[in-house]
């Protein structure tokens, strides 16, 4: 009996276990919660009992409930249980129970510090695996802290199994309790060096990511890691130690070149994917542009990813691509061919991809051949996302930077018109808002535009089918307004008319409607005027009733909007009904009603336009009116606000006369504004005889296309349209260019290259009304436009009036900052400048700090200067330069620059190359943007510009600066001569950017190339040096500084570190030093000292040279 | 990487493993949200994918899909790879793996992913050390299955 009981209780035990439970819920599909509840009660059963081997099976049921996404948390405290039991076997569930079910709220975690900490000095290894896997997952601040020494302890285990995992969940430690991380930080760069290979890439991982938290406190290790870089051969850690990098360069930018090297060899040499892609991915985000062929050999490489057939691949070859288009786009645009291909890929991730990247490729040359392309790729469309994300993207290729890159609107109307074809798309407003925006922008398009859209009105029923979910009958509010607007341009009013009073347009929404009601009015009045004219009077007659009999339906309309519009205008047609029956003729006044010219303006013109003197805009013009006059005010305000877009002024009192002499004095004020393009009478003339116009599509009714709204002219043709154009006018201009041969044949006739034509010699067929931001006074448009025109009277910065003379005076400022001796005139301007340190703290916005150095060469060859921009002042000017002395001792302003201070290693590869880093440091509150470096060339020294731009072009850098940012930038210059020293001027233009608003800026400086800067250390031989001598190719010089209060070896050591010597031999009180230029001149120096005075004789093949080099030494030790 | 999750292709969740502390009804959310998400793209789609702020890395196996969420900066190509190891060690283990076997012995599986990966990092490169780990812990756990046996050929 006794047995059966026993043998009963454990039957029950053993009965269910987990696959059992498993099998369970597979066999109860149907009742699968019920089933599962009643498992839950068993299970609570069977945590009630003692046996631990029943618990531990519960627990480990219950964790696969939970997964199933049932609620165990009240199972907590036996899951501590099990995990507390001294049998591995359920230790193990146990703590893979309370890794999957704890989190930071679960209250009995606090429970389990004592046993986690027995458990992970347990001497079985697996134990303590087991406790650090299942901490990993739930460690809380209050563990973290209670166990970090335990932990850390552990890191410096016998087996490395057990370091392995303590070093990674030390960073989960850290993260919990930070202020863990100092003192355990030691010990864990210890583990960068441990035998194991396992516990090594556990430290670099942990590393890695703490760097990516905060790489300021990680930068001292990157020597270690470079070694570690450099001879690992493992891809796992490899990947993390460039992306550690990835984290550092940014604050250190001479990483960049000394990893330069490896990246490039990684890239070559490596066959795993993943390791490439991260190295280019590195490389694109990092400051490496400017050296070597990097940025080409990723370009490459991510074109062999993109024509992998690897979906994966490919996929992420666009991504990176479209990282380099931010900063390199010409770089990207050469790959145009291969994006366009995956345009057709079956995937529709790598399609979006590659949209994403068309946006930045395309250009005057190409942008119809690709926007066709995207039109082909409409069509075909299966889901309405993608669809409506190629509409998006077409609209806004084309509508990019003020609609730079078209040049036929015409083809843009089209392509507007045809995408109204796409059923059930979103975006309809957005077709709307481009067609009015191009109508009203471009004048000369505006004939062609309300042709189209008089088609588009005509065809309305077609475009609103089932309209309750269609988005696009939107476009026929933007189809009205402009039949309305620009009605005088219509071929045949009345059929207009006609189409916008249909029945139908009732079922349209409420705010279309109201624009169908309000232009059929505009429409009226043309049509009266031009039927006024003419001698049989019931035409116009029948126009009113026309009116009259269709209004109505609109007067009824539920919609406020529509129903004030409609019944309005009846009123006034009845009354011009009225009139016309006795034969006044009303044409004009009714004109009257809609006169006035349209323009664009841009949303803050407002602001821009200053108050006038003596205007308080707060202060009454009245007396203020009594609390029940405002009331009675309300309402109306309510009903001015409704239709803001389409109030036109209400001056339509003005007389003739006033209205004309305003036209004409916009059109003086047009006329005088460089930023105001207009369409001049002629432009519309070359429109109307344009090459071509023959082309322009008769109506065509195709009526097995239903869906195609006839008569639309399809964009295609416009393509060849525009490759007719293009040829004419090459045509056309080599005419010109023959013609103008043929006049200077007398001999010195330039050679005009007529090869493939360039962006800038696609002219636009019709021209934008180019409406910024900011208003056509004030700084837009381009920087170019800045550079050339003295400042506006709009601008606010302080004492703008000096500009000019200050501007002049800024290069003598510069001569004084350097030369030591003061003359008469400078006087004064020292004395300004004292006047404007007092201001430098508040004025100093941006500092530019800038160092010259060679091309990789042996030793760091620098010059610096320094660029403070002054706002309040009245010029941006250079404060100073400086050659020798780096650490500030020239000037008072200097502060600590030897922060920035570094060396480059290599060899000399091309002797006239020179290497300029500047580093821009934002210290302004606001965003820097757009900057272009731009240097005045000599004919000495020139600034090496990318292929295909202009002498005078500006650099682009390649970055923007939030701010308190600062960054790197790296710009090549070829050096012809080197025997003179040389100054630059330069200028950098830049947008800053507020939250409001954003106002181009420019600082100007110069570049200061001395002789030393030419010079790089050179070991040399005595006898060598000896034989150098000997050979009397060197023509001699000396000079003699007094006063130098300094030990012989501290002179040497300042000739070698500022001018790049090396010294030769040393004889007490004597040396012999040596150094070589970039061009390979050979320069000897003999110095001696007497007390205080130091001669120095020198050698050189090259006289200027050797003078300059001298003058240079002279004035290092004049300034100490 | 953040977590992982092996679900079938009826949307079923197999495996869930999570290195970052989110409360219950956010992690059902996220896994209901991505396992729809997942089993919507077509087969011939690349496995990578734009989720919040966050990549997705999926992967199928047979009837299972292994899907990885890492953050902006992370390797996609080297989470494959991960994904890769992992069904290299569950095929080692189990012996040509397939779902059942996930499904049976899920806390098999669960001690081998805790095993090659440590809070969302790979802490062993090598599958044969991995396996070795595995085996030697489950060696101590054997003297559960022996006692098991005695009980049931006493009764």
């Amino acid at each position: 009996m006794a047995l059966k009981i026993v043998k009963g209780s454990i039957d029950r035990m053993f009965d269910k276990n987990l696959q059992d439970l498993v099998r369970g819920i597979r066999n109860h599909k149907e009742d699968e919660a019920k089933y599962i509840s009643t498992c839950i009660d068993e299970i609570k059963q069977e945590l009630k009992q003692d046996n631990i081997a029943v618990k531990a099976n519960a627990v480990c049921k219950l964790t696969y409930l939970q997964m199933l996404g049932y609620d165990v948390s009240w199972a907590a405290f036996n899951i501590v249980e099990v995990m507390s039991s001294s049998k591995f076997t359920y230790k193990r569930i146990g703590y893979l129970a309370a890794s999957q079910c704890f989190h930071e709220s679960t209250d009995v975690i606090m429970l389990t510090t004592n046993q986690i900490r027995k458990d992970l000095s347990s001497p079985n290894q697996y134990d303590t695996g087991v406790a650090l896997t299942g901490l990993s997952c739930f460690v809380t601040p209050d563990l973290a802290r209670d166990l970090a020494n335990d932990i850390m302890t552990l890191m410096s285990h016998t087996k490395p199994y057990i370091r392995k995992k303590a070093v990674l969940i030390m960073y989960k430690v850290f993260l919990k309790y930070p202020e863990s991380l100092r003192p355990a930080f030691p010990r864990l760069k210890e583990k960068l060096e441990d035998p194991d290979p396992g516990v090594q890439s556990a430290a670099v991982n942990v590393i890695c990511e703490l760097a990516r938290r905060n790489p300021k406190n990680y930068l001292s290790l990157a020597p270690l890691f470079f070694k570690l870089m450099t001879s690992s051969t493992n891809n796992w850690v490899l990947i993390k130690i460039i992306k550690l990098f990835g984290a550092l360069t940014p604050l250190e930018p001479r990483l960049g070149k000394k990893l330069i090297e490896p990246l490039t060899n990684l890239i070559h040499s490596t066959s795993a994917m993943s390791l490439l892609y991260e190295c280019v991915n590195t490389v694109i985000a990092g400051q490496y542009w400017f050296s070597v062929g990097s940025k080409e050999l990723c370009v490459q490489k991510l074109r062999i990813l993109i024509e992998d057939s690897d979906q994966n691949l490919k996929y992420l070859g666009l991504l990176a691509m479209s990282k380099i288009l931010k900063t390199h786009p010409k770089s990207v645009q050469s790959h145009k061919d291969l994006i366009l291909q995956c345009l057709d890929d079956k995937d529709e991730s790598i399609r979006l991809r590659a949209l994403d990247l068309l946006y930045g490729m395309v250009s005057k040359k190409n942008l119809m051949e690709i926007v066709k392309k995207l039109m082909l790729h409409v069509d075909k469309a299966e889901g309405t996302t993608y669809r409506d994300e190629l509409l998006t993207k077409i609209i806004d290729i084309c509508s990019q930077s003020n609609y730079q890159y078209i040049t036929n609107f015409e083809w843009y109307i089209s392509i507007l018109v045809e995408l109204t074809r796409l059923e059930g798309t979103r975006h309809g407003h957005l077709i709307a808002s481009q067609m009015l925006d191009v109508a009203i922008r471009v004048k000369a398009i505006r004939v062609f535009a309300v042709a189209q859209m008089a088609t588009l009105l005509d065809n309305a029923h077609l475009l609103t089918g089932n309209m309750q979910r269609n988005g696009i009958c939107e476009v026929l509010y933007a189809a009205a307004w402009i039949c309305g607007e620009f009605s005088e341009h219509l071929e045949n009013p009345m059929q207009t008319l006609e189409a916008m009073l249909r029945p139908k347009v009732a079922t349209l929404p409420g705010h279309i409607q109201a624009v169908y009601v309000q232009n059929a009015a505009k429409l009226f009045a043309t049509i009266l005027k031009s039927q006024e004219g003419n001698t049989d009077s019931t035409a116009a007659q029948d126009t009113s009733q026309l009116m009259i009999d269709r209004l109505p339906l609109f007067v009824q309309s539920a919609n406020l909007e529509v129903q004030e519009r409609a019944s309005c205008i009846l009123q006034l047609v009845k009354y011009i009904q009225k009139l016309q029956q006795k034969d006044v003729e009303v044409a004009e006044e009714v004109n009257a009603l809609f006169a006035g010219e349209l323009n664009p303006v841009a949303p803050k013109a407002q602001k821009k336009v200053p108050v006038p003197e003596g205007l308080d805009l707060d202060a009454w013009i009245n007396e203020p009116p009594s609390e029940s006059e405002s009331e009675d005010e309300q309402p109306k305000a309510i009903f001015a606000k409704e239709e803001p877009k389409h109030s036109r002024p209400r001056h339509t009192e003005v007389d003739e006369k006033e209205l004309a002499r305003r036209r004409e004095a916009r059109k003086q004020e047009q006329a005088n504004n460089p930023f105001y393009i207009k369409a001049s009478p002629s432009s519309q003339k070359v429109y109307q005889d344009a090459p071509g116009v023959e082309h322009i599509p008769v109506v065509q009714i195709d009526l097995s296309v239903p869906l195609k709204v006839p008569g639309l002219p399809m964009s295609d043709q416009y393509v060849k349209l525009e490759e007719e154009r293009r040829q004419k006018e090459r045509a056309e201009k080599k005419k010109k260019e023959k013609k103008k041969r043929k006049e200077k044949r007398s001999g010195r006739g330039k050679k005009h290259d007529s090869g493939p034509e360039s962006e800038e010699d696609i002219t636009p067929a019709h021209q934008v009304d180019i409406v910024t931001e900011e208003m056509p006074e004030s700084n837009c448009a381009s920087v170019r436009f800045y550079l050339s025109r003295p400042l506006a009277d709009s601008e606010k910065l302080p004492v703008r009036s000096h500009r000019a003379a200050e501007a002049a005076k800024s290069p003598a400022e510069d001569g004084e900052t350097e030369n030591a001796t003061s003359l008469e005139p400078k006087k004064k301007s020292s004395k300004e400048k004292r006047e404007k340190k007092k201001d430098k703290d508040r004025d100093r916005k941006v500092m530019v700090k800038c160092w010259i150095h060679h091309w990789d060469c042996a030793f760091f060859v620098f010059i610096f200067f320094c660029l403070h921009f002054l706002t309040g002042n009245d010029a941006y000017h250079l404060l100073c330069s400086c050659k020798s002395d780096f650490k500030g001792r020239l000037n008072g302003r200097w502060e600590t620059m030897s922060d920035t201070v570094y060396d480059i290693q290599g060899n000399l590869q091309d002797g006239s190359q020179v290497v300029v880093s500047v580093i821009f440091e934002n210290k302004c509150d606001s965003f820097l943007k757009s900057m272009e470096f731009n240097v005045l060339d000599s004919l000495n020294s020139k600034l090496q510009r990318p292929e295909g731009s202009g002498p005078h072009d500006g650099l682009t850098v390649p970055f923007q600066l939030p701010p308190g940012v600062s960054n790197e930038a790296r710009f090549v210059f070829t050096v012809q001569s080197i025997v003179m020293p040389q100054k630059l001027k330069g200028t950098l233009t830049f947008i800053v950017k507020n939250e409001d608003s954003s106002t181009h800026e420019k600082l100007d400086f110069k570049l200061h190339f001395t002789c030393t800067s030419y010079l790089i250390t050179t070991p040399c031989y005595s006898d060598a040096f000896a034989k150098l001598l000997e050979s009397g190719d060197l023509k001699g010089s000396s000079v003699r500084l007094e006063g130098v209060n300094m030990p012989f070896h501290h002179l040497l050591a300042r000739i070698c570190f500022h001018h790049h010597f090396s010294i030769v031999e040393r004889i007490d009180s004597c040396a012999s030093m040596y150094s070589r230029s970039i061009q390979g001149h050979h320069v000897c120096l003999l110095v001696k000292t007497s007390g205080q005075t130091v001669s120095i004789d020198a050698k050189c093949d090259e006289p200027t040279l050797l003078g300059n080099v001298l003058d240079e030494i002279k004035q290092t030790f004049s300034q100490c | 990487m953040q977590f992982m999750l092996l679900f079938s292709r009826q949307g079923k969740l197999r495996l869930q493993k999570w290195y970052v502390p989110l409360s219950d009804k956010e992690k059902k959310k996220i896994t209901r949200e991505l396992v729809q998400t997942v089993l919507a793209r077509k087969p011939k789609m690349c496995s990578f994918l734009e989720w919040r702020d966050l990549k997705i890395v999926y992967k199928r196996y047979a009837s299972l899909y292994f899907c990885c969420a890492i953050e902006d900066q992370d390797n996609e190509l080297i989470t494959l790879e991960i994904i890769h190891r992992y069904v290299e060690l569950l095929d080692k283990y189990f012996g040509s793996v397939c779902e059942l076997d996930i499904i049976f012995n899920f806390e098999k599986a669960y001690f081998i992913l805790d095993e090659f990966l440590l809070g969302g990092e790979a802490q062993e490169t090598s599958k044969k050390n991995v396996l070795k780990a595995i085996e030697q812990a489950d060696l101590l756990q054997e003297v559960r299955h022996l006692i098991k046996i005695t009980v049931d050929k006493v009764f």
